[in-house]
């Protein structure tokens, strides 16, 4: 099915299932431990050796020698892969790193060897018994230090934007403001921290592999994988029912897959690995820190004239920037702007895609420097996001947003939060020895379109199973598929079995970029349009009228019971959806307006975030049960990348030295408070024909910059480096009682 | 993790001769720390004998008014108890301060005192450490130091001691009770009990090899309010940056020990004389001839403003 006009009125706009805030359909299994996952697949594969794999220790450079003589002798011992005894594995979709084989050492932390024995205590035990000679190179680990040789780069996932962007003349429209911010922001380096880490299990089988692994999106794995293992596709199987997160994180294979495989291939025998935690952050991927400079320039009322946002960041040679600049685009219009973004080379793991990549360390400076314009203007911060809202493109007018109610949402927000409470004078607002402040921020994270599939089967006994490479990463893909199927067919949730995450299932788009809710149940949808199709043909009715409800299938006068088509067997539909330029001719996005209520030590300058509010537009909501735990998750990673979360860098030894969630904090659950979650709810036709958005990451957009303003409304003292921990304003507090 | 032995001992002596009688043999009880360093092979002992099955879990009162813990007591039995809760409420606030539940849980009295420090280059076995390596260097000097030691601290090691209840013993005036291999047991003041890096930061402890604690002492309450302030960058399961504890008496006089500043629990005779004059002059002289890195040297005033809140709450 291609989607290339508007949807009109369809069988999900019943709303009988679909958005309706059902419990996920797999929670069961997950508390009673029967979700399996990559690394516990005890009912597939039994007897599986161990493999443990050894990172290099040295930042740049070559491996000289392995010697593996110990480790193979050591008790338990089934192989040592050594890469010197390995071509380089080619890099894979969306990536420049060999993840195996060849001398040659690009980061820290990059696999060098497999040690594979019969359990996995051996299995560490004796790949500490390896010597590995390393010839070291001058390593680039530094961004400040690389500043100066960074280059002008184009965005890797907009290549149409200009490498600068111009609109008007920046320069003369800055200087001629009345009102000005100009300063500069930093965001870490950051680590995904998914529960689960990267885990595999690969057994072959007559020259076929079957590989279950913790993937996002199956088919951005499969094809690397059968490169690397020198097969075709089709001998490749890869099976991902349970994810225990990603956020990015599994986008693409990661050492783990393909050392399973080839090591199981040396041992002739299923092999398990999995990376420890220090391995995922040194040795996987991470969201690239960024040096952000930003100018704004506005009328006396508020109305921003010249726009100036420059991104510095810094990866391998060869990958992409960190598009900090992408929210900054369409966001707020400005008759004049100067967007550019700025690469260096760094020889750290490779910066690639984080839960909202680009916009989110975007924000967090972006949405600070409106905080600062407004205090400059004596605007209030809401009113002036309102002032410079834009319902086109600001680089070509005649592209209007498919919907944007970004307004509403900041309106929303004031009024839910009370916005109306908070004192404008930093500093000035105290409870006992806490400061309290308020603050809020814009959100604001792309919809993306990809091409999805989906497969559906009616089967005899009335019960429909759907088939899809679709993964749940935990964000309820498998509860939102079975609503669609239900309320396509008229059949009750519980008659709607969900198969996901497997390479023999049609491709779907898989889950990342917040594109995976949308596109999925549409092309499941078009795979119902299908089946519904064909159950009118059986039944002699026509599909155009037909409608399927309560398990009968109704037209004129007739009343059918939708059993009756597969008396003699099951119905099988696949299809999926493929889109037109709907998002070409509309700006398709989502919108949150967040607010933060922050108390901070007045002694010490701890910080606490006492309330937290989010107002969403991103189209339907297809379950706001799912939905809401996606922003709240969101809201927790703003909350960590607001005051805790750092990959601190030893430029010395090109390692990213807080290696452990000890070392890098994530917000525990005494740091969470109450999260109030308000969906605007408005269908989007021109998404989809389920009128849907992204969700898994417009809830963490703007949220770090909310809270960063808060803090300074508590304190009066800004931090621009993120994240805000109390060393950064503890000399600046203002004195309590 | 290396390969190793393990027993379950059967009577403190026999725990010892165990452990005395083995090369890299290490006592093990709640295990929440000595696991992780093995599973890191940091530790890499070749013998473990077990302890928890001996008869030291019990807190009995002292004649002389003080408290017995016996060195299997857990964190949570230890700040659950009655007379610790009226009496020594410093050390229950400090114990719930630290790690979680399930930690506290499996952690023994005994155990937490020899919880080894946090320096991040002490876990990375790759990069230079003192402590890990002698004599291979400091990585954590010019290195990532924003969590590590102001004060106390030498050329060869900047680790603190981040424990949570080692601060509140020492306010106490606690004393560790231990047997050694001979059967002899001695008491050691818990000031003497923590050993200052120096150039062998490998020794943490003033304990003979194969000595076992089996107690810790404390001598009767002393009078004011207790106070236990732990500053940390996220609400729970954290570390301190700066911990304060202190006993506080009414007329301004008191005892103040600082964590997380200093190779142990750091309670300086001088400075404690001083609180009558306030947070400032305690802070001046606890810390006099601190070397802090640029990373760290905000614990300094971060100690003196902790002390601050302190206080203030000792008026409250």
């Amino acid at each position: 099915m291609k989607f290339a006009t508007p949807a009109g009125e369809n069988p999900i706009d019943r709303l009988s299932v679909v958005g309706r805030p059902v419990p996920r359909i797999d929670g069961p299994r997950k508390v009673t431990g029967t979700a399996r996952y990559a690394y516990e697949r005890h009912d597939a594969v039994s007897n599986p050796a161990y493999g443990w794999i050894v990172g290099a220790s040295i930042g740049r450079g070559r491996v000289v020698s392995i010697d593996t003589a110990a480790a193979q002798a050591a008790p338990g011992v089934l192989a040592v892969l050594s890469t010197l005894d390995f071509a380089p594995l080619a890099p894979g979709f969306r990536t420049t790193v060999h993840l195996f084989g060849g001398a040659q050492v690009q980061h820290y932390g990059q696999a060098i060897a497999l040690v594979v024995a019969d359990t996995f205590e051996e299995a560490s035990a004796a790949a500490h018994l390896l010597t590995v000679e390393y010839e070291v190179a001058p390593g680039r680990y530094d961004l400040a230090a690389e500043a100066a040789t960074a280059e002008p780069v184009a965005d890797r996932d907009a290549p149409d934007y200009p490498v600068v962007d111009r609109i008007g003349d920046f320069e003369a429209a800055f200087a001629a403001a009345p009102v000005t911010v100009d300063q500069h922001y930093t965001t870490p380096d950051q680590t995904h921290a998914m529960m689960e880490p990267h885990a595999t299990t690969a057994a072959w089988r007559d020259g076929k592999v079957t590989i279950w692994t913790s993937a996002q999106i199956v088919a951005w794995h499969r094809p690397d994988l059968a490169k690397w293992l020198g097969v075709t596709e089709g001998d490749v199987r890869l099976e991902a029912p349970f994810i225990g997160g990603g956020f990015g994180a599994k986008l693409i294979a990661q050492c783990d897959a393909p050392l399973a495989a080839l090591g199981a291939r040396a041992v002739g025998r299923p092999v398990k690995v999995t990376l420890q935690r220090p391995l995922v952050i040194n040795n996987t991927t991470r969201r690239a820190g960024t040096h952000q400079h930003i100018r704004l320039g506005a009328t006396r009322d508020g109305r921003l004239t010249a726009i100036g946002h420059v991104s510095l960041n810094g990866n391998l040679p060869g990958a992409f920037a960190e598009a900090a600049i992408a929210p900054t685009r369409l966001f707020y219009a400005a008759p004049n702007r100067y967007l550019t973004m700025k690469l260096a080379a760094l020889d750290l793991a490779e910066g690639n895609d984080m839960r909202a990549p680009g916009e989110a360390p975007g924000l967090m400076a972006l949405e600070i420097a409106m905080d600062e314009l407004a205090e400059k203007l004596g605007m209030d911060p809401v009113a002036l996001r309102i002032v410079n809202d834009t319902q086109v493109d600001p680089r070509e007018p005649d592209r209007p947003f498919s919907e944007r109610h970004f307004v509403e949402c900041l309106r929303t927000g004031a009024e839910r939060f009370g916005w109306d409470r908070r004192n404008p004078t930093p500093g000035a607002q105290s409870d006992g020895k806490w400061l309290i402040g308020m603050g809020m921020a814009g959100g604001f994270r792309l919809n993306l379109l990809l091409p999805s599939a989906a497969r559906v089967r009616l089967e005899v006994d009335g019960g429909l199973t759907v088939e899809t490479d679709m993964t749940d990463i935990g964000t309820g893909s498998y509860t939102i598929l079975a609503q669609t199927a239900a309320e396509m067919m008229g059949v009750p949730l519980a008659a709607v079995t969900v198969r996901l995450g497997d390479s023999a299932y049609p491709v779907s788009a898989g889950s990342g970029g917040q594109f995976g809710a949308n596109n999925a149940t549409s092309g499941l949808y078009a795979a119902c349009v299908k089946l519904r199709e064909a159950v009118a043909a059986r039944l002699g009715i026509d599909a155009a009228d037909a409608e399927f409800r309560d398990g009968r299938v109704l037209s004129g006068d007739r009343s059918v019971a939708l059993a009756e088509a597969v008396r003699e067997g099951p119905l099988v539909a696949e299809d999926g959806i493929t889109y037109g330029d709907l998002d070409e001719q509309f700006v398709q996005a989502t919108f949150a307006a967040q607010f933060a209520e922050v108390a901070v030590d007045g002694f010490t300058g701890e910080m606490r975030v006492r309330r937290m509010l989010a107002v969403i537009d991103s189209g339907r909501v297809i379950n706001p049960t799912t939905a809401r735990s996606q922003v709240i998750g969101g809201m927790t990673m703003g909350v960590g990348a607001a005051l805790m979360e750092t990959l601190a860098v030893d430029v010395r030894h090109g390692t990213f030295i807080t290696n452990d969630l000890g070392f890098y904090e994530v917000p525990v659950h005494g740091d969470i408070p109450h999260q109030e979650v308000v969906f605007l709810d408005y269908p989007d036709n021109k998404s989809s024909p389920m009128k849907a958005k992204g969700i898994g990451e417009i809830g963490l957009c703007g949220v770090a910059a909310a809270i960063a303003n808060a803090v300074y409304n508590a304190t009066g003292v800004r931090v621009r480096d993120y994240p805000i921990t109390l060393d950064k304003h503890l000399a600046g507090l203002p004195r309590v009682a | 993790m290396t390969p190793f032995t393990y027993e379950r001992a059967t009577s403190p002596e026999a725990a010892i001769r165990a452990v005395a009688g083995t090369p890299g043999a290490k006592f093990i009880a709640g295990g929440t720390n000595l696991l992780d360093l093995m599973k890191f092979q940091i530790e890499r002992p070749t013998h473990l004998v077990d302890v928890r099955g001996l008869p030291l879990a019990t807190i009995e009162d002292t004649p002389d008014g003080g408290l017995r813990i016996g060195a299997l007591v857990t964190n949570t039995a230890l700040a659950a108890h009655p007379r610790v809760k009226r009496d020594y409420g410093v050390v229950s606030r400090a114990i719930v301060a630290g790690a979680t539940g399930q930690l506290r849980n499996k952690a023994s009295v005994g155990g937490n005192l020899l919880q080894r420090n946090r320096c991040p280059y002490f876990y990375n076995v790759h990069t230079p450490c003192n402590k890990r390596v002698p004599g291979s260097g400091c990585s954590a000097i010019g290195g990532a130091s924003r969590s590590l030691a102001v004060v106390g601290t030498s050329e060869a090691c900047i680790a603190q001691n981040p424990g949570d209840m080692a601060v509140a013993l020492m306010v106490l005036d606690a004393a560790v009770e231990t047997m050694n291999a001979a059967g002899n047991t001695r008491s050691i003041p818990l000031a003497e009990f923590f050993r200052l890096p120096g150039e062998t930061p490998e020794i943490e402890f003033a304990l003979e090899p194969g000595e076992l604690i089996t107690a810790v002492t404390l001598p009767p309450p002393p009078a004011g309010t207790h106070h236990y302030h732990k500053v940390r960058d996220r609400a729970s399961y954290a570390f301190a940056i700066v911990s304060v504890a202190a006993v506080l008496d009414e007329d301004g006089t008191g005892r103040v020990a600082f964590g997380s500043v200093a190779p142990r629990p750091w309670r300086v005779a001088e400075a404690e004389a001083a609180l009558p004059e306030g947070p400032a002059a305690v802070v001046a002289s606890a810390f006099d001839g601190a070397k802090p890195t640029h990373e760290n040297a905000f614990k300094i005033p971060l100690a003196e403003r902790t002390l601050a809140l302190v206080i203030a709450e000792g008026k409250g």
